[in-house]
């Protein structure tokens, strides 16, 4: 078995890293070192093998419903999305770490200059009073969009956002409300991130009515779901997948859009499994659906379920009740994981229909592990095996 | 004291012995042995007395923290070769310029002292008593790693040195906690609690800051204000940039971070306020880091090179101890070249050890999740093997 496991790292699958756009010229920065230095390993010494991508991005076909379209990576499409609100909202203020220079992740590149310093600023290093700031910004009306620096950062401020950002709408009976606030976070693994760079802490948050959560899979998808994300009148928390912001590249448009929340998508329709999964995974899963093809002849229906919180049960239900099959797969631990939910809703929903048991495919219940990142993840062949035991069952 | 110093060199204090011998065999009668030096005054907060300004330094000190500093030094550079060379890999935040502090603390407090820290980490594993190979195999992830190769660089953990912590901030309240205990085991010991002007601005601080002065627990606090949190500078992120007197009701001292003697003594100072069971107090290191925040920041956007190449110039802390050693008569060139010399082999043998030792085995991603006996299994995807976890 380690045999196996190794013999998919030598492969080195190597997903191509184009250096686009932003010049990282003066303020070059951790995040974006760290992710150049991530998924493409072209130098083949021992070390970095072991670090190649997981996955393998695929763009989704060209937009053509909302006008003209520009060459941009993830970050990059979260620049645009960020500059349009600035542009059309007068009240949008964006704050965060290092926000002001472009954000370690260089997510914010170029908008103080564009917008002024009163519009785009630094903040200390303070995650609660960020987002608590942020609600009282949002509640007086204003659109905030609040960044924290990595999603495992964002637990100082667990409390603001869970007792007071879900609860105001409802503790006030509709009087006041902060669904102007939106939190932006990195999110997800990137290939040796180690403990607190890596985490997917989604299912935290699922716990708990009055936030929305929003993970998206592709530069084209973040903006139209981040652009949701401010306009929506509730808070929301949109995580991005790190490992995406340089690996992902699509054609997107330059005008704002919106892609509706709640709403999972089928990326490939399939009779025989149902494979939900978003952020990252949902690349993985769609390499799964093509090994299942041509490996097994099994037909796999792929969904990317884009909100996390509240979640679109009807197409995962739809889509169950066709194939009969289930496999969710998350990077976050398996259990209290969001596929944990799915799961126990599918299984009541679609009880009569399900033909072998759902199944998990997740992280291990261990920290996110340093070195052991690779045997850590959800792979492809994790989830191939767990297709072919569920057609096997 | 003596033995205190001793203690916290007992890594490297034999070799050190040997080559002192020699060296006094040759020229012992032509040194100084000691010379007392005049040290920049601190800055005090609600404090009726000071540290001395005029402090006692031995040659045999002189030399072994000379040896200490260098040691951090070199060990920083080569992790930052490793790191260019994608053998080290994840995060990693390297001490050099802020060598003084570590050192300085060190010397004044005792081994069954307590010391937390945040992720900045690597210099005060060492002076805590980790060895430069298990630090160097920790930050390869090797087995032979200070944390079996499990953490990584800023995750490193010794006797009474309660790491390493990658939250910024998370550890001060621990290093209250673990005052307590001090206080409550009544053993005279007491906390030495670590974090940045980053960390400085987190709310968690002044909690502690409450709790610390409302129970007097012996905690030094220490904030190593090295000028920048991350990219941004102190004046951009702090409201009032006297870290030393944000404690409010808790005395604080301000001083000269890149000074070995000047910490020495102000940690002196401070130790025996709270031992003398006055409670906590705050210290100010004014401090300079050489690389960026981390191995990914050039660190040359938000400072300019010229600022850098100043302090590095001037108030260098190997520097400065080298120049007072030389120009007392302290020690000779070529005995500081020496140790230069015998530092840089002990780098590169550690080096070359964390880039042999085999990788901790697959076993070790499920252990120490919790204590349990007999083992637990724990769950993963399905298709592999489930593991099994010890600890």
């Amino acid at each position: 078995m380690a045999a196996a496991v190794t013999r998919f790292f030598l492969r080195g699958a190597g997903s191509k890293v184009p250096n686009t756009g932003v010049s990282t010229r003066g303020h070059s920065s951790f995040g974006a070192t760290l992710l150049k230095l991530s998924p493409s390993c072209n130098v083949r010494t021992k070390t970095q093998r072991r670090h190649a991508a997981h996955f393998t991005f695929q763009p989704d076909p060209v937009p053509t419903q909302y006008g003209p379209t520009q060459k941009m990576n993830l970050f990059q499409s979260i620049t645009s999305a960020l500059d349009n609100t600035l542009a059309n909202d007068p009240t949008a203020v964006i704050f965060g770490e290092d926000v002001a220079f472009g954000g370690v992740f260089r997510c914010t590149v170029g908008l103080r200059d564009k917008y002024g310093k009163d519009r785009v600023f630094n903040t200390p290093l303070c995650e609660q009073g960020i987002v608590g700031f942020g609600i009282g910004v949002a509640v007086a009306g204003a659109t905030a969009v609040a960044e924290i620096q990595f999603a495992d950062y964002i637990f100082p401020a667990f409390d603001q956002i869970v007792n007071e950002a879900a609860k105001y709408r409802y503790r006030s009976g509709n009087l006041f409300d902060c669904g102007g606030l939106t939190i932006r976070a990195p999110w997800g693994c990137v290939g040796h991130g180690s403990l607190y760079h890596s985490q997917s802490p989604e299912a935290f948050f699922a716990h708990c009515p009055g936030v929305k959560i929003v993970i998206p899979r592709s530069p084209v998808q973040a903006k139209g779901l981040l652009l949701s994300c401010i306009a929506d009148k509730n808070p929301c928390i949109f995580f991005e997948p790190k490992i995406l912001y340089r690996a992902a590249v699509e054609q997107v448009p330059v005008e704002p859009y919106t892609i509706p929340l709640s709403q999972a998508e089928i990326l490939q329709e399939g009779s025989d499994v149902t494979l939900v999964a978003w952020g990252t995974q949902v690349h993985v899963m769609r390499e799964v659906a093509n090994m299942a093809q041509e490996k097994l002849g099994v037909s796999c229906e792929v969904i990317d379920l884009q909100t996390i919180l509240p979640w679109d049960t009807e197409t995962v239900c739809k889509s169950v009740v066709k194939t009969g099959r289930l496999l969710i797969s998350h990077e976050a631990p398996v259990t209290g994981g969001f596929a944990a939910e799915i799961s126990s809703t599918v299984q009541e929903e679609c009880f009569l229909n399900l033909e072998a048991p759902i199944s998990r495919v997740c992280g291990y219940d261990t920290p996110f592990p340093h070195i052991f990142e690779p045997f850590y993840i959800p792979d492809k062949w994790k989830c191939f095996d767990a297709i072919k035991r569920m057609i096997n069952y | 004291m003596l033995t205190n110093i001793s203690n916290v060199l007992r890594a490297c204090v034999q070799r050190n012995q040997v080559a002192t011998v020699l060296i006094s065999a040759r020229t012992y009668a032509d040194f100084t042995t000691e010379a007392t030096f005049e040290i920049k005054k601190c800055d005090v907060h609600k404090l009726d007395e000071a540290p001395a300004t005029q402090v006692v330094l031995t040659r045999d000190e002189g030399l072994q923290y000379y040896r200490i500093m260098q040691t951090i030094r070199r060990m920083e550079l080569k992790a930052d070769q490793l790191y260019k060379q994608k053998i080290i890999r994840g995060f990693c935040h390297l001490y050099d310029g802020q060598e003084a502090c570590a050192v300085g603390i060190e010397a004044a407090i005792n081994l069954t002292d307590h010391l937390i820290t945040a992720y900045r980490a690597h210099g005060y594993t060492y002076t805590r008593g980790g060895t430069v190979k298990q630090i160097m195999a920790e930050l390869t992830g090797r087995r032979g790693g200070i944390a079996k190769g499990k953490g990584g660089s800023m995750h490193m953990y010794c006797k009474n040195f309660y790491g390493g912590n990658g939250i910024v901030g998370a550890q001060v309240p621990l290093g209250a906690g673990v005052a307590l205990a001090c206080k409550y085991q009544g053993k005279n010991e007491l906390c030495v609690c670590l974090y940045g002007d980053g960390a400085a601005n987190q709310g968690q601080i002044f909690e502690t800051y409450n709790m610390a002065a409302l129970w007097k627990l012996p905690v030094i606090f220490i904030c190593e204000n090295n000028r920048y949190g991350m990219g941004t500078s102190v004046e951009r992120a702090a409201a009032s940039t006297d870290y030393y007197k944000r404690g409010e009701f808790i005395p604080g001292l301000r001083l000269d971070g890149m000074d070995f003697l000047c910490v020495r003594e102000a940690t002196r100072f401070a130790a025996d306020h709270c031992r003398s069971g006055k409670g906590p107090i705050l210290m100010e290191l004014q401090t300079y880091r050489y690389h960026g925040h981390s191995m990914s920041d050039p660190g040359i956007s938000y400072r300019t090179r010229e600022e850098i190449q100043e302090v590095r110039s001037k108030s260098d802390p190997i520097s400065l101890l080298k120049d007072r050693m030389l120009s007392n008569n302290m020690a000779s060139v070529e005995e500081l070249k020496d140790i230069d010399v015998e530092v840089r082999k002990e780098i590169e043998d550690a080096a070359q050890f964390a880039t042999t030792d085999p990788e901790p085995p697959l076993e070790e991603l499920c252990n120490h999740i919790f204590y349990n006996n007999p083992p637990i299994e724990v769950r993963g995807t399905n298709p592999w093997s489930k593991l099994k976890s010890v600890s």
